[in-house]
């Protein structure tokens, strides 16, 4: 066994490079190593072998003639979420579960361009919502550090994938958490960009004011490295923004002496388990030795943040989910009797418990006589965050805390009570509403469980956010462990 | 606030949703919760507060120019389709 699965991205990146290893070598190994995790894990919906095979010796030629992009041959995986050409694209639903993608999300053509070898699409919760990728019409996945939790939600396939080292870097989506909140339960970096810094194009929506598209991978580094080829300007994208893209790989060694970083009291609540407040105290200690100034920060209307996410996400939910009408793509009911019929039972069919009840949720919201008191309302208090982030960084670089308030919980746990399904959001959920970068890196272990901390920067400062994480990488160890068996 | 069964069944009627008999209760005493809970939204001060639709203070929809940019792919996108001929996609019968 080469053991080439326990390389980050760069590592495999800069050996493919070098010709000390083969694309086909590489990729061969990792759907091995995939096929035998698939029927624990659960964390892919399609794997595309004789694709991957296919590109991986494409990607040997051209390294073998000299030439490629910065992830010529590197194998990764790609949320299914996102449209793939000719591949089916199911987004967890029964509703897509023959939809064949017409053409590729721009995140996936520009990391094809960039060289990058898809190895098959990763399970999620039905079209991302949801917090524990229970929710998958496909089963759920678990947790590579014990089979009996969850991963995390909604990009729960990617992360799994990630920690078990089936592949070292994945795309994943980001609406309330869901590149967050799967890293810090699975013990990797994820990063969620700007709202608008990589295009939505070809990412199946589902709250588009929230919806941001970003990377799974083991250290800050490798999402540098992936992000760096992910965001950018896309003119199909009408929310996509025209700033340029800095070099994020080149700017990670910026050093954090004299960052300031403010400490989010609500962070803090009493909602959070007293071992990750001590392993995410822990960490404010580490970067301190590295020179970072440690000041207060509040956010006083944050503890709102949960309930304005679920007014403003179902209400968007509920109107992009109107397209899935049983017409012109994804599930038909049979025999429908009229045409209302065939929109009710359709989508009554195809949509699964929790999307129903976000879809019903925003029409309610949305509906003649409350939608000044939930949705107008909701929209108010949400500037009142963000106006409280805006001053918040007035006076520090970041703020830091932890990215959720428990460890993994054992799947079932909370599927009874939707509202404690929500609460696992807490800390992630203003990001969202805000539009702005935030990372989860592994911060310590709770009785073999890994912990996220938290970085949020200002709008546009994926590079601060990746070097603040990769200067705590630098000191640290916890983003190099590997669950048992998997190692 | 409670949902009535009749409540929730006008929702799902709006959003097109057909539910079974043993659904209806359920969603009944889930929604009615949430939006309990998002009721702690009315104790916000929110006078003289503009209404945030847009996470990006100060960026507008950008315009392009009217010019065609895409292709006629609809045999490609009909391939995704229930049922479909000639071109068109088949539905029920609207008009009698």
């Amino acid at each position: 066994m080469s053991a080439l699965h326990t390389h980050t991205l760069s590592q495999l990146a800069e050996g493919l490079r070098r010709k000390s290893f083969s694309s086909v070598e590489l990729v061969g190994e990792l759907l091995a190593r995939i096929e035998k995790s698939q029927p624990l894990l659960n964390a892919f919906i399609s794997v595309t072998a004789e694709e991957a095979l296919a590109a991986a010796r494409a990607a040997d030629r051209t390294l073998a003639a000299g030439d490629g992009g910065a992830l010529t041959g590197v194998p990764i995986a790609h949320k299914d979420i996102f449209c793939t050409e000719g591949v089916r694209t199911t987004c967890g639903s029964r509703m897509l579960d023959n939809f064949v993608s017409p053409y590729d999300a721009t995140v996936v053509a520009k990391l094809k361009r960039a060289g990058a070898v898809m190895l098959g699409k990763t399970n999620m919760d039905e079209f991302a919502m949801g917090s524990s990728n229970e929710n998958s019409f496909y089963g759920p996945v678990r947790n590579p550090w014990n089979p009996q939790l969850v991963p995390g939600g909604s990009s729960g396939g990617s992360a799994a994938a990630v920690a078990a080292r089936l592949v070292a870097g994945a795309t994943a989506t980001d609406t309330g958490g869901s590149i967050r909140q799967p890293a810090a339960l699975c013990g990797i970096t994820g990063m969620k960009p700007t709202y608008g810094r990589v295009s939505r194009y070809g990412m199946v929506a589902f709250a588009s004011s929230l919806d941001q598209g970003g990377t799974l991978t083991a250290t800050a580094a490798d999402a540098a490295l992936m992000l760096r080829e992910m965001a950018g300007f896309d003119p199909r994208d009408s929310t996509s923004v025209e700033t340029p893209v800095p070099d994020y790989v080149a700017a990670l060694e910026e050093p954090i002496a004299g960052l300031r970083i403010g400490v989010l009291a609500e962070f803090f609540d009493k909602g959070l388990d007293a071992e990750n407040e001590r392993c995410v105290r822990a960490a404010l200690k580490v970067l301190e030795g590295l020179g970072a100034k440690v000041t207060q920060a509040s956010l006083p209307n944050l503890p709102l943040s949960v309930p304005v996410y679920y007014v403003v996400a179902p209400a968007e939910c509920s109107s992009n989910l109107a397209r899935y009408d049983g017409v012109r793509f994804g599930h038909r009911c049979e025999n429908p009797r009229d045409l209302n019929d065939l929109y009710r039972r359709s989508r009554g069919e195809g949509f699964g418990a929790e999307v129903k009840r976000r879809v019903m949720t925003g029409t309610y919201v949305l509906s003649a006589g409350y939608y000044d008191a939930y949705y107008l309302k909701a929209q108010r208090v949400r500037a009142l965050i963000n106006e409280d982030f805006a001053r918040a960084f007035n006076g520090v670089d970041v703020l830091i805390g932890p990215t959720t308030p428990t460890p993994a919980f054992p799947i079932g746990a909370k599927t009874s009570d939707p509202i404690t399904m929500y609460l696992n959001d807490i800390y992630t959920i203003g990001a969202n509403l805000a539009g702005l970068p935030a990372i989860s890196v592994p911060c310590g272990f709770v009785q073999g469980l890994p912990v996220g901390l938290q970085i949020v920067g200002p709008h546009f400062s994926e590079a601060r956010v990746l070097s603040a994480a990769h200067a705590f990488q630098r000191v640290t160890d916890w983003h190099t462990r590997i669950p048992v068996g998997y190692a | 606030m409670a949902l009535t069964r009749e409540q929730l069944a006008t929702i799902a009627t709006l959003a097109r949703l057909e539910l079974t008999p043993s659904e209806i209760p359920v969603y009944q005493e889930s929604l009615s919760r949430i939006l309990e809970f998002v009721g702690a939204l009315e104790r916000a001060d929110t006078a003289n507060v503009t209404p945030m639709a847009h996470p990006l203070p100060g960026l507008t929809q950008r315009l392009r120019a009217d010019v065609v940019t895409e292709v006629d792919c609809h045999e490609r996108y009909q391939l995704n389709a229930p049922l479909t001929a000639a071109g068109l996609y088949l539905v029920p019968k609207v008009i009698e």
